[in-house]
């Protein structure tokens, strides 16, 4: 089987629009969080997330273009610009390349406004765009369309998984030969009136802050935002001489088949242990794990158990970069395997913040508030969806 | 609106949540022994709002402080009173 290398990463997010900010506002402990500034926010009991702010549409795209593009498939095409630069990928990559990409509300806020027209203006007709528009393998598409990738392309859907999920499959077209190179990662825009409202009902949503692990916390907070990583064949990237920043190791998927929405701690664990088993890796390999995290209860309760049951009383460093730029939902794992690039590159482990104090329930070294040094070999990043669906990452230094 | 009313309602939303007659449903049941899940919890929540029109502040992940007392029929019916009140006021 062929080894697989990330050779160019590209991100819009609530830290940064693009890559390098993110790396820097991840190294300083920034907090992409603040309060909601979209249409009838006013009207919604939690009002904060983490949106991507002074995003200027009409400067990054044709005027005859943006009528075609959601907010998902804007942040989706300016990550992937940024990473195809960063690789250097020549022209002519055509059917040995793909688009797999995660989001969990593809073009929601395009389905906002078109309701909106027809049934609270009482409008009779909508754009005739909505539908290629909304939507879910519209980021995919236009990336494709973008960058002439004729291979495999298309959308995955995993709730907060959906970015894992990608990158995995990705990974496994590349691996087993379908193609040389992927654009994978997720697109997410859901920070809108009916996104959050439909969030608010769950009541895990946090009025405050997100503080994964610890005491005090009160949930989650949502974000939006893409992450796009070029996936290549180390024999073509190497062959081309491009830049590998780290190698993708393996992946873990399973799914609890229990509840819909509380998670188990017998599936995480599985997805832990089969990513690691598919890495070669064993678990004191691991020098950081880039967790779920989402800041509720339940999550990061039973997120520490499945920890501790992979790597014995003394697990390695463990973040939750949600508390920076928030639950991108369908991209976060793509936001977050960018945190676990950077631990291998730059040998910096990202913090978790908002940290007041221990949760007896939640034993881990959390990195909170400041970025730690530290050499790493190995990382894992977890994501543990609505749906009970889990999928593990394992990237390796190079 | 008067106390029996509340009670009654309530009742009402968390029998159809647990697929229970109300005839079942003391009126000091304990919420988590007659078997509602947290999903099963925001339904209710919802519910609640909806028939009285409050708002109930209530986190899930914050079940030691909760504002909203929701661990037995009649502790949501003195929270739903307050919240009627409140509005009234």
């Amino acid at each position: 089987m062929r080894r697989v290398v990330v050779t160019g990463i590209g991100t819009v997010n609530a830290l940064a629009q693009d890559a390098p900010g993110t790396f820097a506002a991840f190294a300083e402990g920034r907090c992409g969080i603040g309060p909601l500034g979209f249409r009838d926010a006013d009207r919604l009991t939690i009002r904060i997330g983490a949106e991507v702010r002074d995003w200027r549409a009409e400067d990054r795209f044709a005027a005859k273009d943006l009528p075609l593009l959601d907010r998902a498939t804007q942040y989706a095409l300016v990550a992937g610009a940024e990473a195809v630069a960063m690789a250097g990928l020549p022209d002519g990559i055509g059917a040995r390349g793909g688009v797999i990409l995660g989001t969990a509300a593809g073009g929601i806020q395009t389905w906002e406004d078109s309701y909106r027209a027809v049934f609270a203006e009482a409008r009779n007709r909508v754009s005739p765009l909505v539908i290629p528009r909304l939507m879910h393998n519209a980021p995919a598409s236009h990336l494709s369309i973008r960058h002439g990738l004729m291979g495999p392309v298309l959308a995955v859907s995993s709730a907060c998984a959906s970015a894992n999920h990608a990158m995995a499959l990705a990974f496994q077209q590349i691996r087993t030969g379908a193609a040389d190179v992927m654009l994978t990662g997720g697109a997410e825009a859901m920070l809108c009136f009916g996104g959050v409202k439909a969030w608010e009902g769950l009541r895990v949503l946090a009025p405050d802050a997100c503080r994964p692990f610890s005491l005090g916390r009160k949930g989650m907070v949502i974000g939006d935002g893409a992450g796009v990583l070029v996936f290549e064949a180390e024999d073509h990237a190497r062959a081309r001489g491009a830049r590998v920043l780290a190698e993708v190791a393996g992946v873990g998927m399973t799914a609890d088949a229990g509840d819909i929405v509380a998670p188990g701690v017998e599936g995480a664990v599985r997805a832990m242990r089969l990513a690691l088993e598919d890495a070669g890796l064993s678990p004191a390999d691991v020098g950081y794990v880039n967790a779920h995290g989402t800041g509720t209860l339940a999550n990061d309760r039973a997120e520490s158990a499945a920890i501790l049951s992979v790597f014995g009383q003394a697990p390695p460093p463990v973040s939750s970069t949600k508390s920076m730029h928030g639950h991108a939902i369908g991209a976060t794992g793509a936001l977050e395997a960018m945190a676990c690039l950077m631990a291998l590159t730059r040998g910096l482990l990202p913090p978790t913040l908002g940290f007041q104090a221990a949760d007896p329930e939640c034993p881990l070294d959390i990195v909170p508030d400041t970025a730690r040094p530290a050499r790493v070999e190995a990382v894992l990043s977890n994501a543990f969806a609505f749906g009970g669906l889990n999928a593990v990452l394992a990237f390796r230094r190079v | 609106m008067m106390r029996a009313q509340i009670e009654a309602a309530v009742i009402d939303i968390l029998a159809r949540q647990l697929l229970l007659s109300p005839s079942e449903i003391a009126p000091d049941a304990d919420v988590e022994a007659l078997g509602l899940d947290s999903l099963g919890k925001a339904e209710a929540i919802f519910a609640l709002e909806e028939r009285f029109d409050i708002a109930v502040p209530f986190n899930a992940n914050e079940p030691d402080r909760p504002e909203f007392d929701f661990t037995s029929v009649a502790s949501i019916v003195r929270g739903v009173e307050e919240l009627i009140a409140r509005k009234a006021g």
